[in-house]
Parts: structure tokens; sequence; C-alpha cells
């Protein structure tokens, strides 16, 4: 029997780059090459898993500018304009936080990228006149430095014994 | 740092962004959607790892789907505080990422735990040491999710 636990610590090292890697892992966890890859399909279409695949480190890649796009929206436009915010391949996300009033009064948070700050002003720009937009309060955070880049959440390694730091999600 | 890049790479990443064949021999599968030898895919990715343009192969997890607590928390740190607020901020494990941004509230980093409720637990830690507020501000609706990178 699969252990869903087990193969969630195991994956969560990465899989290992050799031919038949769901079959290493299955031997990890004392289970079948056919049942992990059962698992993770299943783990995939419950939305468990978001992504399967390489999580890259986009300010080594080029894309070194980006902002956080706040905006404060009317409750019942959030769904619509998140949306179609999120629509943009320069938008990495669209989420609607809850407001912190009186000082924060912003609902919904895009994160757009951008080869530089100029890039990234061009793509909101673009986004404005699509989704009209112009006339709702937001704000732009630039990010001017990243202190620390590293999923970081505790599961406790059964198979080793050890707590590990894992990766078990990149942006929250 | 782009320019260092192959062009094989680049299809690599751009390919592997989106997802990994679910089958016995994956490489195989990967190497005849490519055209790139399943060994060379292989050790470019292990190369591409090693120079820092890949930090994960493997999954993204949804840690509140798995029962874990993440939010983005926020804070308004005085400008001659920064630094040592950083470096507390820093010393938690639960912190993921911290980014600071040009805004009053200047300093925004992720939390995630292993339980929900230990994202409180954390943020009043946060505030009991530097004596500042922390704004928390957990997800509410997800409208996407993209985070892929063309290269």
């Amino acid at each position: 029997m699969l252990n869903e636990r087990q193969l969630i610590t195991v994956l969560q090292h990465g899989l290992p780059l050799i031919s038949r890697p769901y079959a290493a892992i299955a031997e990890q966890i004392g289970s079948t090459e056919q049942e992990v890859m059962e698992y993770i399909t299943a783990m995939q279409a419950r939305g468990d898993i978001k992504r399967f695949g390489v999580v890259v480190r986009h300010r080594n890649l080029g894309y070194q500018a980006n902002a956080m796009v706040v905006w404060n929206i009317p409750d019942d436009r959030v769904d619509e304009l998140g949306g179609c915010f999120g629509k943009f391949e320069f938008v990495n996300l669209s989420y609607r936080r809850p407001r912190r009033l009186p000082d924060w009064p912003y609902n919904l948070f895009c994160m757009i990228h951008g080869h530089d700050r100029d890039d990234v002003l061009r793509n909101l720009a673009q986004m404005i006149d699509s989704c009209h937009v112009g006339d709702m309060p937001h704000a732009i955070l630039f990010s001017t430095h990243c202190y620390k880049q590293r999923g970081a959440v505790y599961i406790h390694d059964q198979i080793n014994g050890n707590d590990h730091l894992t990766n078990k999600s990149d942006i929250a | 740092m782009m320019e260092a890049l192959h062009s094989l790479d680049k299809k690599i990443i751009n390919s592997l962004q989106g997802g990994f064949p679910l089958c016995e021999k994956p490489w195989d599968v990967l190497s005849q959607q490519l055209d790139i030898p399943a060994d060379e895919i292989m050790s470019r990715i292990e190369r591409l790892m090693q120079d820092g343009y890949i930090s994960r192969f493997g999954p993204m997890y949804n840690a509140e789907k798995l029962g874990g607590g993440l939010t983005l928390a926020a804070m308004k740190v005085p400008p001659n505080r920064f630094d040592e607020v950083t470096d507390c901020v820093n010393a938690f494990d639960e912190v993921a990422h911290n980014y600071q941004r040009d805004h009053i509230f200047n300093m925004w980093f992720v939390l995630a735990t292993e339980k929900p409720e230990q994202i409180k637990q954390i943020i009043k830690k946060i505030e009991k040491q530097t004596g500042l507020l922390v704004y928390n501000m957990p997800k509410k609706e997800e409208y996407f999710l993209g985070l892929k990178f063309e290269v």
C-alpha cells in the first residue's frame, strides 16, 4: 500500500534525474511504479499538486523586475476583474485578499513581471487599458530587494527521521 | 544572464514549466517531443539546477490543500530599523520569501507552516519581537497561477 504522506515527503526533494524516476521513488517508499504514477495523477487532478515540472528562478532568467500591483475594487467586481487580470501572460498571479482598513484599502493583488521596470509599466498600461480599470485606485509596489527566496514548510520526513525544509509552495 | 543559455536549454525550460510526462520512461517521451536525446536533457537540467536557473524539478504542492498554512504578510518598517527587522523576520524558518518593496508597507513576506493555526502564532512572535504590527493578508480567491516564464 502506498503511504501518501511518504510520497509527498519524498517528492518534495524533487524527482531523481534517472531513466525511470517513478520506479526509484516507488522503491524508496515500498510501493510500485504504477501506483506512484497513479497517485501523482490523482494529486494533480485534486489540485494538491498545482504544477509538476521545473520551477525557475526568474531573476536569473532575465526577468529582473517585478511589481505587485494592488487594487481597491468594489467587492461585487473583484471576481470579474481578477479574472481579467489573470488572462495576461505577464501576470503571474491574481489573488483576492482582505482589506486591512484603514491602513490598507486594497483587495485585489496581481504580480507583474518584466525584463525591467519600464517593461513592467508597459504591461500594466496594457492591462489597465484592456480591463478598463483606469479609474480604480491602485498602487504599484516594485520590489527593491529579495532577502529570502526559498520555500519553507516543515514536513516530518518519515523516511530519514529528519525534519526537512521543503518547497511546498513558492507563493502564498 | 540570458545570453548564457543555449537554445536547447531554453527549449527544455519552456517545455518543462508546463509539466512532466507521467509514464514509465518520461525522458524518452520528452526526448521525442523536444527532439533532444534523453541523456542530454537530463544532463542539461542537472547543470541548469547547479547554475541556479532552475530551483527545483518536481511538484509544486498546494500547501493549504495538504493541510498546511500559507499567507502573505506585510509590515510598515521604519527605514532606520529595516536591517534589524529583516534579520528578525528571516530568522523564522516559516518565512519563505521576503521582499522589500517601495511603499510605506515596505516589507512583504510569505509565511508557510505545517499547520494553519501556526500562522497566527508566528505573526504574534514577530510582532512581539519587533514591536511592529504584522498585517496578515491570506489569499481569499485565486484567479490565476501561471508562473511560466518564456525564455
